[in-house]
């Protein structure tokens, strides 16, 4: 069919090519612009090409953030995953009256704000927290634990916040997991773990991944809940990012931060790409 | 695994995922500054709240920000997902592809370009960047919710339009928007929570000429655990499951279709 195109249609794909034009594109290429170029007190930046920002990155204070943040954003998303699987499959394979009420009590919290939650977990862990008044009446420890302010804290927070991420993914791939599939590993005489092995951890694999990425690049740039659950002790790569922007007025330096970190994400959709077929893909959004 | 063990293990995370909540909710209405013993039941902390104009100032700011931000997201999502869906143009895979790094492109990412952006066009930070960079951050995800809805609908329906002489704007009022108009709420009140719960991209941002709420609660919580913050927090944490509990019962409800 041959037909002149409307006005209509024409005017829809300009004005999405526009805003993603402008909102997206055009911010995109200045990031990467920008961490090529030269600090400037007086100004944003100096127009002078230069790949320093890039070789300041190897400072052994950057590298030692950029570490501590790519081990906290792994161990969440394997605590996120040890947590979320089995409750996944769990609400996926009840019976699907109940299923789907039961994943919309998963989703609420998710409504609330995070910093909201981020703050409850705070009254949780402080010294004179929740934790600490029910751990000292059972008689279990005879001195506060100081939770709030450490590592442990901010891991405590990134999986909280994070685990209806994982549980969404895993349950939508689960849900379409069929139940033939076992009854045929056992007919063929597998066991059970021999059946989790190598029947169902790789017919969820896409799940698995999709779960692990939406958890794995939020918990690696982190802001408000180091600073609020880890003081200032425990700062990762989003922290370093608003300082340099904020604080130091590095624009270069913290636009290569940025650049690093999209590279990273890159390489994560990448891997999900290779590992997920056509109609998949989808739920990843 | 046996089914008590599953029933317990299903409860402990419920427990997980809802005690910080429960806990701000009944410590709003503790009679206790800072003891966590309970003192009694109390309005005062919402009193306080209600008394303090400088919040209700910064409340209602966020609010008309997340209805703007969430309206105008909207539409150019929608537009986005039907263009998508329908049409052939330059560039369709591109677009495609770039929503879907959008989704996934961390926040702190997105809020630094948008203020590479506007210190270069030199636009001052305050209401306009917040709206601009609010409804970028929303854009993709309505175009995705209205897409994974669209791709279910039977393309017949546009083929048997066109053939009665209907145009493209006619096909988009009269059947795209009333069939979708469950993923098309869907996407608004996802915006509107997004842009009413963002703290990073608004802290980059925003300006001392506009105040919002999210930014607003990040200071008083950074000075400290307040007995009005967990007023305040449930009191956004009730308009926020009205909200969603009305918009779903008033669009999903209605028609048995």
């Amino acid at each position: 069919m041959k037909k002149k195109s409307s006005f209509f249609k024409i005017l829809s794909i300009n004005i999405v090519w526009l805003w993603l034009g402008i909102f997206a594109l055009i911010p995109i290429t200045l990031t990467f612009v920008t961490s090529f170029l030269t600090q400037d007190p007086n100004a944003i930046v100096k127009f002078a090409l230069t790949l320093s920002n890039y070789w300041e990155l190897f400072n052994h204070a950057y590298v030692s953030i950029l570490i501590q943040s790519i081990t906290l954003a792994g161990t969440c998303t394997v605590i996120c995953l040890i947590i979320g699987y089995p409750f996944a499959f769990t609400i996926a394979r009840s019976k699907s009256k109940h299923s789907s009420l039961l994943l919309l009590l998963v989703v609420i919290p998710f409504w609330t704000s995070s910093l909201i939650r981020t703050y409850a977990i705070m009254a949780i862990l402080k010294a004179k927290g929740i934790l600490n008044a029910m751990l000292l009446a059972m008689g279990l420890i005879d001195q506060p634990l100081q939770i709030l302010y450490s590592y442990l804290a901010v891991l405590i927070g990134c999986v909280y916040d994070l685990l209806p991420f994982m549980i969404l993914p895993l349950y939508a791939n689960i849900e379409k997991f069929n139940e033939e599939y076992l009854e045929a590993a056992q007919d063929l005489g597998a066991n059970w773990l021999t059946t989790f092995i190598k029947v169902v951890i790789p017919l969820t694999m896409p799940g698995i991944i999709a779960g692990s990425v939406l958890v794995f690049l939020p918990a690696m740039t982190m802001f408000y809940i180091p600073v609020l659950l880890g003081g200032a002790k425990n700062l990762l790569v989003g922290n370093l990012v608003e300082y340099q922007f904020l604080t130091a007025n590095n624009w270069p330096l913290g636009t290569a931060i940025s650049v690093v970190i999209s590279l990273l994400m890159g390489a994560m959709i990448a891997v999900y790409w290779y590992n997920s077929k056509e109609k998949d893909r989808e739920e990843l959004a | 695994m046996n089914k008590f063990t599953k029933y317990f293990y299903t409860i402990c995370v419920y427990f997980f995922l809802y005690l910080p909540i429960a806990i701000v909710i009944v410590f709003s209405f503790n009679n206790a500054k800072h003891s966590l013993v309970w003192q009694g039941f109390t309005f005062k902390w919402y009193a306080s709240l209600f008394n303090d104009s400088a919040m209700l100032r910064v409340a209602w700011h966020s609010l008309i920000l997340g209805v703007l931000a969430a309206t105008i997201a909207t539409i150019i999502g929608t537009l986005a997902a039907v263009s998508l869906f329908r049409y052939r143009f330059f560039g369709k895979k591109i677009l495609h592809g770039l929503i879907f790094i959008l989704i996934l492109t961390p926040e702190i990412v997105t809020a630094i370009s948008l203020l590479l952006l506007y210190s270069f066009l030199k636009i001052p930070l305050g209401f306009w960047t917040l709206l601009l960079a609010h409804t970028a951050l929303c854009v993709p995800f309505v175009a995705v919710t209205v897409y994974s809805r669209i791709t279910t609908l039977d393309t017949d329906i546009f083929e048997a339009a066109m053939d009665l002489g209907a145009t493209d704007f006619t096909i988009f009022r009269k059947i795209i928007i009333p069939l979708l108009l469950p993923a098309i709420a869907s996407g608004w009140l996802l915006s509107f929570t997004l842009s009413l719960d963002d703290v990073i991209i608004s802290y980059f941002v925003s300006g001392p000429s506009f105040d919002i709420l999210p930014l607003k609660i990040y200071s008083m919580v950074r000075l400290g655990v307040k007995p009005e913050v967990n007023a305040l927090c449930t009191l956004m944490l009730a308009f926020t499951l009205f909200a969603v509990i009305t918009t779903y019962q008033s669009i999903f409800k209605k028609k048995p279709s």
